[in-house]
């Protein structure tokens, strides 16, 4: 097997400025193009997603009355946390669906079933990530101040246990998401005052507290002598949501090819270099319907980093579009299948413990020009 | 649903269905069950008012859920329909049935406003067994408890709702004293509640009523023709809802008596001889000259697209952060010049410099 390169560094925009803003300009147009066609289809889409989530809830509540079903009352369970945390939490809070005036599918009201109060995440994934993506100093989703992800993080001994922190990172998913926005990493490194987290405590402990009371104890104890099996497979299923949305959120930003930017090169940028980062700095996964649903269309991550406040279920038929646009400029379109880049993501989380080698060590020598994909 | 609504709407059922909320799994199973949102089906809709050129008036007949908290006479309603199935748009309409209780039925009124979606979608298109959105009732328009010996009703065009719906209270609440009812509108065959009021005049029941017509030459509103008709209108508690322009009339005619209780159903337009500065929206970076319109209509003419519900300072859903200058509420006439200030964009005209977060 041919190992690609390992990050490939963008210092050279390969764009002219008029390309950029050309690219900037095919793309808006699709975007003008999406947001005038919403509708009825869109509305009936996340109804139905919604609708069904609930199904799968009330179905995995209630099949832990029965014993002998508890895998199947976990799945369920599992499945509805997936939906809500993906295709419905991610997106709703996006914005996606703002424009239809519902107050239970509007950003501003939506919360998500984990211990994350959507407030917090708004800021640090809507504002800080999605605008910053992928610049070194300013997203903090590189790495999420506690891996190494890029050969530009100056290695330390720390970072010897990379694959550790990524396993725990994992399994603990929602908590890491909960507790990102706490910036525990600029606290110690005295960027960031403790007493400037004092205002996101009161809705972080009561976020965790209605999540706990809710998984770990009122529905354990509506099942009577089962409250052990009840909790047990409560916390199974917020484990499974957990290592299934690490590994989509990870494919989609860290597999090999996908590019970081320092700070310089996006001062000033325009719209067609936001659009260029946003596409060279994510990932997408190959798959079926299903995959798509279950991934919150994240498997889309470039469509969705290009247009994140569009509904996600418009990212596949983009995705066309995107792709010859690529094509086109000689832009690289970064995807794969999930094993591909669940592997290339697992191989960068070992590589990034040590310490950068040597250029020219690693096999073939890094690509100065992004290729067509 | 006693006990049910107790159940659902206790602290425990909250924790269980946390963080959603307990009427988002309750609105998959039937539309009409909710322990905190209010919803209501039509039952029916009845053209009012069709006169050939002009916009068509109905009643629309709504039964609330058990959790619509009931209204009192003058009160009214946001009401959010969801037009083709997809975007949901809010408005404000004054309820015009008598007072209601818990659960009770009511009725909005509402000519059917070619600009507005909401309005013309009920009127136009509605049909039974649509559900719409509401708030509880809203609004200090209303009738005390204890009401007068005599009471002075002032209504103009389809501002009549409200004071039908006070109308019909008093009747319910067999009222003795003495009512006068004054409504203003463009033609006989424009009259809402035509038959209604016709049976009420017949039978009298010591309700005067002055249906007015100045466009078929009707005394215009003025303090001589309201002495002539109220001896001492000044000390008789009068409820005056209607456009803009009546209301002016009826404010000069009652100067500052404590007796007058106003309801607008449009903000009155503000003269542009005022306007001075240039007003700047912070958020899409656009400027320019302050023409003395409330900021909501000021950003639209820049083509923003701020979000907005009633567009008469009810409904709150423009308010909007003010960052520096000096507002003037055109309802009141209060100016207010806080930095950082939440304002209601629909009914905050500015004096000057002007910056809002838009």
């Amino acid at each position: 097997m041919s190992t690609k390169t390992s990050t490939m560094k963008t210092n050279n925009t390969t764009l002219t400025d008029e390309q950029l803003e050309a690219f900037g300009e095919e793309l808006d147009a699709i975007r003008q193009r999406v947001l005038a066609d919403l509708g009825e289809e869109d509305a009936a889409y996340i109804r139905d997603v919604v609708k069904r989530r609930q199904q799968f809830e009330v179905a995995g509540r209630a099949l832990f009355y029965l014993p002998p079903l508890w895998p199947l009352a976990v799945a369920s369970l599992s499945i509805s946390k997936i939906l809500d945390n993906m295709e419905i939490g991610h997106n709703v809070m996006h914005g996606q669906y703002d424009w239809m005036g519902d107050p239970g599918l509007n950003s501003r009201m939506y919360d998500w079933d984990t211990v994350c109060p959507g407030e917090q995440w708004k800021y640090s994934h809507n504002y800080i990530h999605h605008t910053y993506t992928n610049i070194l100093g300013k997203d903090r989703d590189i790495g999420y101040g506690i891996l190494r992800m890029d050969e530009d993080q100056p290695w330390k001994p720390y970072y010897l246990g990379n694959p550790v922190y990524a396993l725990l990172l994992m399994l603990f998913f929602e908590w890491g998401v909960a507790l990102h926005d706490l910036e525990v990493e600029n606290i110690v490194a005295g960027r960031r005052k403790l007493e400037d987290n004092k205002p996101l405590y009161p809705g972080l402990i009561r976020k965790i507290r209605n999540q706990a009371l809710k998984d770990y104890l009122l529905f354990p104890a509506l099942t009577g002598p089962l409250f052990p099996l009840t909790l047990a497979g409560n916390a199974t299923a917020n484990l499974v949501r957990n290592i299934w949305a690490f590994n989509i959120i990870f494919c989609g930003h860290f597999p090999a090819g996908v590019s970081t930017f320092s700070q310089e090169e996006c001062e000033d940028e325009n719209r067609g270099h936001w659009y260029y980062r946003q596409l060279l700095g994510s990932a997408n996964i190959t798959g079926g319907k299903l995959f798509h649903l279950m991934s919150g269309n994240l498997s889309h991550q470039i469509e969705h980093h290009l247009f994140p406040d569009l509904p996600a279920r418009r990212y596949p038929e983009l995705a066309v579009e995107v792709r010859e646009i690529c094509e086109r400029y000689g832009l690289q379109y970064n995807t794969g299948r999930l094993s591909k880049q669940l592997f290339s993501v697992a191989s960068k989380i070992c590589r990034m413990a040590l310490p950068n080698r040597a250029a020219g060590s690693t096999g073939p020598a890094p690509v100065a020009e992004p290729v067509a994909a | 649903m006693g006990l049910t609504a107790t159940i659902l709407r206790s602290r425990a059922v909250a924790a269980l269905a946390s963080p959603q909320g307990v009427d988002r799994y309750l609105e998959q199973v039937n539309p009409m069950w909710a322990a905190h949102e209010v919803r209501a089906r039509i039952v029916d809709v009845h053209r009012e008012v069709d006169v050939p050129g002009h916009p068509p008036v109905a009643t629309i007949t709504l039964q609330p859920t058990s959790t619509w908290r009931g209204h009192r006479a003058g009160q009214h309603v946001q009401l959010g329909v969801e037009v083709d199935g997809a975007r949901r748009a809010t408005r404000v309409f004054t309820i015009s049935s008598p007072d209601s209780r818990h659960g009770d039925r009511f009725t909005v009124t509402l000519r059917a406003n070619p600009d507005g979606v909401v309005s013309s979608y009920l009127v136009e298109r509605a049909t039974p067994g649509t559900m719409v959105h509401l708030s509880q009732a809203q609004g200090e328009f209303v009738l005390p408890d204890q009401v007068p010996e005599h009471v002075l009703l002032i209504s103009g065009g389809s501002g009549i709702t409200p004071v039908m719906s006070m109308l019909r209270s008093l009747q319910r609440r067999t009222h003795r004293g003495r009512v006068t009812f004054v409504h203003y509108a463009r033609s006989p065959e424009h009259q809402i509640f035509a038959a209604e009021l016709d049976e009420i005049r017949r039978s009298g029941h010591g309700i005067d009523l002055h249906l007015l017509h100045p466009e078929l030459g009707d005394p215009n509103l003025s303090p001589a023709f309201l002495e002539r008709l109220v001896p001492g209108y000044r000390d008789v508690p009068t409820w005056a809802c209607g456009p803009a322009p009546l209301i002016e009339a009826v404010r000069g005619a009652y100067g500052d008596a404590e007796s007058l209780r106003v309801e607008y159903f449009q903000p009155p337009r503000t003269s542009g001889t005022s306007a001075e500065g240039d007003v700047a929206f912070a958020r899409s970076g656009l400027e320019a000259p302050n023409t003395g319109a409330p900021l909501l209509e000021q950003a639209e003419a820049l083509g923003l697209t701020p979000e907005y519900g009633c567009r008469m300072g009810i409904c709150f859903s423009c308010t909007s952060l003010k960052k520096a200058g000096t507002v003037r509420n055109v309802l009141t006439g209060e100016e207010s010049s806080d930095q950082e200030e939440e304002i209601r964009v629909c009914v905050s005209a500015p004096v000057g410099d002007c910056v809002v977060d838009l």
